[in-house]
């Protein structure tokens, strides 16, 4: 109970509180940019063709009504929460009449598939790399692994992907350069190989970025574990170096890590959302970026909310199993 | 505390230098924190360690049991063991050598033993981890093995399921205690046994430490900076200063009659119920070991300094039933009847 | 200094890190003797491989690619410079005040905090920026990018100021009766400053990152010639399909030397100011 009340509930409000600074901030923004959106959609209709003065006002109304820009702003806002807690991420604007919902769920299972993969292969290596890395400090390979990674992490998500393309499937054309797998979905061999190609650059260009980021984290904590008095006894005592790595070293590293997976989530789904762009993969960052270039807000807003909820959700799960690993919160 | 009347050593230093050594940023410091020390250590005794922090007593233990890394250099002198028969010399054994003799044979039991304790594994698995690392035995085995242990020890079973932080500081110790002996080392170490607990804990760790002596007639080499404990528990002692062994001898010896004014200071600084005399502390800091003092390095601090002490490195002076100390005020035969408790 | 020297004597990774660095200002200093002004087209033939005219090639808007890289850099270097100025000056106000305020104050502004780290700045940013999209300048773009990053930054100072508080010096300052004032600029800012350092530094990573990403999404300020819109413009003239890469390959490979090189001289840092290489480090006296 103390549990709960100490590190649950905590936990919890900051999550609601992280969904409603999120969803008021969208809310916000359309409406405090100087630009007037309904104003853009309407010049921009009729640059293309004369549109009559009731046709100008039919759609403007139609489009303040899709905006949601009936009302008083407190009207609005109240509006705007009713449809987003029954789903309805409301249409399209350039796909009309698709909903957002609708093209966010084709979209969205290419995303999951690939972050998830991603995230925790990710994970998993960097706190093991950066684990012998710090305990064994002076090996020449954990100085080359270290200096690579120390290489890579400040390369944004986008060049680190562009370059893999290049290298990968331009110059050496061995992937395909674009999209997410070929042939008709299905459980068969053609299918599955060519979502295994397609997905193979995305990924492990996410990979790079965020086990380079994990491995700098994770060996940090390592060196300073090793000086630890539970593990210079340890050592002390000759315990098998495997043993004391596994179970003294990285066991204790990987407390910090897990909330720290929480925390850094947030980047890694932004990375993942620009690795798509490069590589046409079709999930939500493809959709994203099909929505600015045809000014789709409406795509773009509901993009944005999904991003907020989903992060803030997913990181609130991850830091629930922290009890799990740290039995100093489990037991107090 | 029985005194053995063995002539065996069961580990001989001779002339041990030690320095810790580094060099970051092209500045280089060395501190000699162990500087030619010799001495014996007999078979089945309480050999006692006593100086103020950062004398080099923790170095000095570090280096006995070969468990010295850098920065922490042996720059000269020797290290023996004697182990059934056989002499070894601790200082060049391998990694496979010294992990057949840890444990079974040499343990240690740690300074700040708060921390030793893995937070994440239940005592049990430690206790696993230790044992399994030194003998084959299954997991139920050593469970077997430490329950009985911790039985004989008088330690609570329900122990074995907590975690580290679960148990009060005391039972921690306790427990770094059983974990130590638990193979029944015939050497064991113990870096400040008794340091940061109250008097209550300190006596039952101090008849702990009986126990195990007593019943499998072990060899301790205890290190500590509270004479009190060592006139409990040790049957010899050796006063460490600034990195140079200064006096050694029977504890009883040391105790009413030192010779060297370092131990004299502390012996004085002794509370003692019967008196209630103003207690007088040693004057001055001991020195930083990157630059010592030339000559005696105690000669700063020291009330009867002559002119040779700033200079002249005194030798260690045998002064009969094997109690020794190095000062120039006995070369010149004049035994110090400085008052002692 | 004596703190540069050091570290150009005996850290290899500053080293590296600083010699690219200076060869990033090269590039920038030449922006200013550029030939071609940034925003004219047509001022080279178009789409011209790398030669001994046009070291880099030209573009298909008929521009120098290296001139106009020049330019990209300082660009991408002025907007990552105003950007980590406002973030960080936002972080150091509320990270030092929470951290010497402590109390209720700390507690809610801690709270915050922590709620803004979590949310996702991408789509926001992108949500923001293709509203304003077309009327984006290099100044706002930095004044957007300076209002994301200064959550962590605020831990982070706030944690360095908590520390400070307790240590002995800040004890023996209050003892012999300082005033805070007294204290905060005597005794905290040595410690502070060279912290400041490498924390900007490491500021410069994310926005130039940030800036490439955005701008490459084409919601920069695409009339002006930054790192991230010199690579919008290559795709968007379809360099990559046209085989006429090198438009390309000179915007990546300086933002991976401006990162690089940044970073590099961001950890020589750090680890120069840890407090255990310190005491390493420290001379012996006397």
């Amino acid at each position: 109970m103390i549990l709960f009340r100490e590190y649950i509930l905590p936990r919890l409000i900051q999550w609601l509180v992280v969904i409603f600074i999120g969803v008021t901030v969208t809310f916000l923004v359309p409406r405090l940019s100087p630009v007037n959106p309904v104003a853009q959609a309407v010049g921009r209709a009729s640059a293309f063709q004369t549109l009559s003065p009731e046709a100008t006002l039919a759609l403007r109304e139609s489009l303040m009504d899709l905006y949601g820009l009936n009302g008083t702003i407190w009207q609005q806002y109240i509006n705007f929460w009713k449809r987003i807690l029954s789903g309805d991420l409301g249409p399209s604007f350039t796909s009309f009449p698709m909903t957002v919902n609708a093209m966010i769920g084709n979209a969205i299972g290419w995303t999951i598939g690939l972050l998830g993969t991603t995230v925790i292969i990710a994970w998993i290596l960097g706190v093991i790399l950066g684990g012998l890395a710090g305990y064994f400090q002076d090996r020449w390979w954990s100085k080359l692994v270290e200096n690579t990674l120390i290489a890579i992490y400040p390369i944004p998500y986008y060049i680190v992907a562009f370059v893999l393309l290049m290298i990968l499937a331009f110059y050496f054309p061995i992937f395909p350069l674009v999209g997410g797998a070929s042939g008709a979905p299905g459980f068969n061999w053609n299918y599955l190989s060519s979502l295994l190609k397609h997905s193979f650059l995305p990924a492990l260009s996410i990979i790079l970025g965020a086990t380079a980021f994990r491995f700098i984290m994770s060996k940090a904590l390592a060196s300073t574990e090793v000086s630890s008095d539970y593990v210079q006894y340890a050592e002390m005592a000759a315990l098998p170096r495997r043993k004391i790595l596994f179970s003294y070293v990285i066991r204790n590293t990987m407390l910090p890590q897990v909330t720290d997976l929480g925390l850094s989530l947030g980047s890694i789904f932004e990375g993942a959302l620009i690795t798509e762009v490069v590589f046409g993969y079709p999930g939500i960052g493809n959709a994203l970026y099909v929505a600015i270039i045809s000014a789709d807000y409406n795509m773009i807003m509901g993009v944005t909310l999904l991003s907020i909820v989903g992060i803030a959700t997913a990181s609130l799960l991850v830091d629930l199993t922290y009890p799990f690993f740290d039995p100093r919160v489990r037991y107090r | 505390m029985t005194p053995t009347a063995q002539p065996a050593n069961i580990v001989e230093v001779r002339d041990l230098q030690a320095y810790y050594m580094t060099n970051a940023y092209g500045v280089e410091r060395t501190v000699q924190a162990v500087d030619g020390i010799t001495l014996n250590i007999r078979k089945g005794e309480v050999y006692g360690i006593a100086g103020e922090s950062g004398c080099g007593k923790s170095t000095l233990m570090r280096v006995m049991m070969a468990a010295h890394k850098p920065p922490l250099t042996v720059v000269n002198g020797t290290v023996h063991y004697q182990f059934n028969g056989k002499k070894l010399a601790a200082l060049f054994l391998g990694p496979n050598d010294q992990r057949d003799l840890r444990w079974k044979e040499i343990s240690y039991i740690p300074q700040g033993s708060m921390h030793v304790l893995n937070p994440v594994r239940r005592i049990q698995d430690t206790f696993n981890d230790f044992i399994s690392a030194h003998q084959s035995v299954s997991k139920q085995d050593a469970r077997d093995m430490t329950q009985s242990y911790l039985q004989e020890l008088g330690l609570p079973a329900k122990v074995l399921a907590a975690y580290p932080h679960q148990l009060s500081g005391g039972m921690r110790q306790r427990v770094t205690i059983a974990l130590a002996t638990i193979l029944w080392p015939k050497l064991i170490f113990a870096d400040e046994p008794t340091t940061a607990l109250d008097v209550i804990v300190q006596r039952g760790v101090i008849q702990l430490l009986q126990e195990i002596q007593e019943g499998k007639d072990s060899t301790i080499v205890l290190i500590t900076h509270d004479l009190g404990v060592h006139a409990n528990l040790a049957n010899r002692v050796a006063i460490l200063y600034a990195g140079k062994l200064v006096e050694e001898g029977d504890t009883r010896t040391i105790l009413k009659t030192p010779q060297h004014p370092y131990t004299q200071y502390l012996i004085q600084s002794l509370p003692d119920l019967d008196t209630r005399a103003a207690r007088v502390s040693i004057p001055g800091r001991p020195p930083a070991l990157d630059h010592p003092p030339n000559g005696c390095r105690f000669h700063p601090r020291c009330p009867h300094v002559m002119e040779q002490c700033r200079t002249i490195v005194p030798d260690m002076i045998e002064l009969g039933a094997g109690h020794r100390a190095a000062c120039h005020l006995l070369t010149e035969g004049v035994t110090n009847a400085a008052p002692a408790c | 200094m004596v703190v540069i020297r050091d570290l150009f004597r005996f850290s290899p990774s500053f080293r590296i890190g600083a010699t690219i660095l200076f060869f990033i200002l090269v590039l920038v200093a030449l922006s200013f003797f550029s030939p071609f002004a940034p925003d004219r087209r047509r001022a080279v033939p178009r789409n011209k491989e790398p030669s001994a005219e046009y070291i880099f090639g030209t573009t298909s808007t008929g521009q120098d690619v290296f001139w106009m890289l020049t330019f990209a850099v300082r660009n991408s270097l002025i907007i990552a410079t105003v950007a980590v100025a406002i973030g960080r000056s936002i972080g150091v106000l509320l990270g030092m005040t929470s951290g010497y305020l402590g109390g209720l104050f700390d507690r809610v502004s801690s709270s915050i905090v922590d709620t803004f780290i979590v949310i996702p700045r991408l789509p926001l940013v992108i949500l923001i920026a293709s509203i304003l999209r077309g009327h984006m300048t290099i100044i706002g773009l930095a004044v957007l990018l300076g209002l994301l990053d200064w959550a962590r930054p605020s831990k982070r100072y706030r944690a360095q100021i908590l520390s400070l508080r307790e240590r002995e010096f800040t004890h023996t300052g209050i003892f012999a009766g300082m005033n805070t004032f007294k204290i905060v600029t005597r005794e905290h800012l040595p410690f502070l400053i060279p912290f400041l350092m490498a924390d900007a530094v490491s500021g410069f990573l994310f926005a130039i990152g940030f800036e490439v990403t955005l701008s490459v999404l084409g919601l920069g300020d695409i009339n002006s010639q930054t790192i991230g819109t010199q690579i919008y413009w290559g795709n968007y003239y379809q360099s990559l399909l046209t085989r006429r890469t090198w438009v390309l390959i000179a915007p990546v490979a300086a933002s991976i030397l401006v990162v690089i090189g940044f970073y590099l001289v961001s950890i020589s840092l750090s680890t120069y100011l840890d407090p255990r290489t310190r005491l390493a480090r420290m001379q012996i006296q006397g």
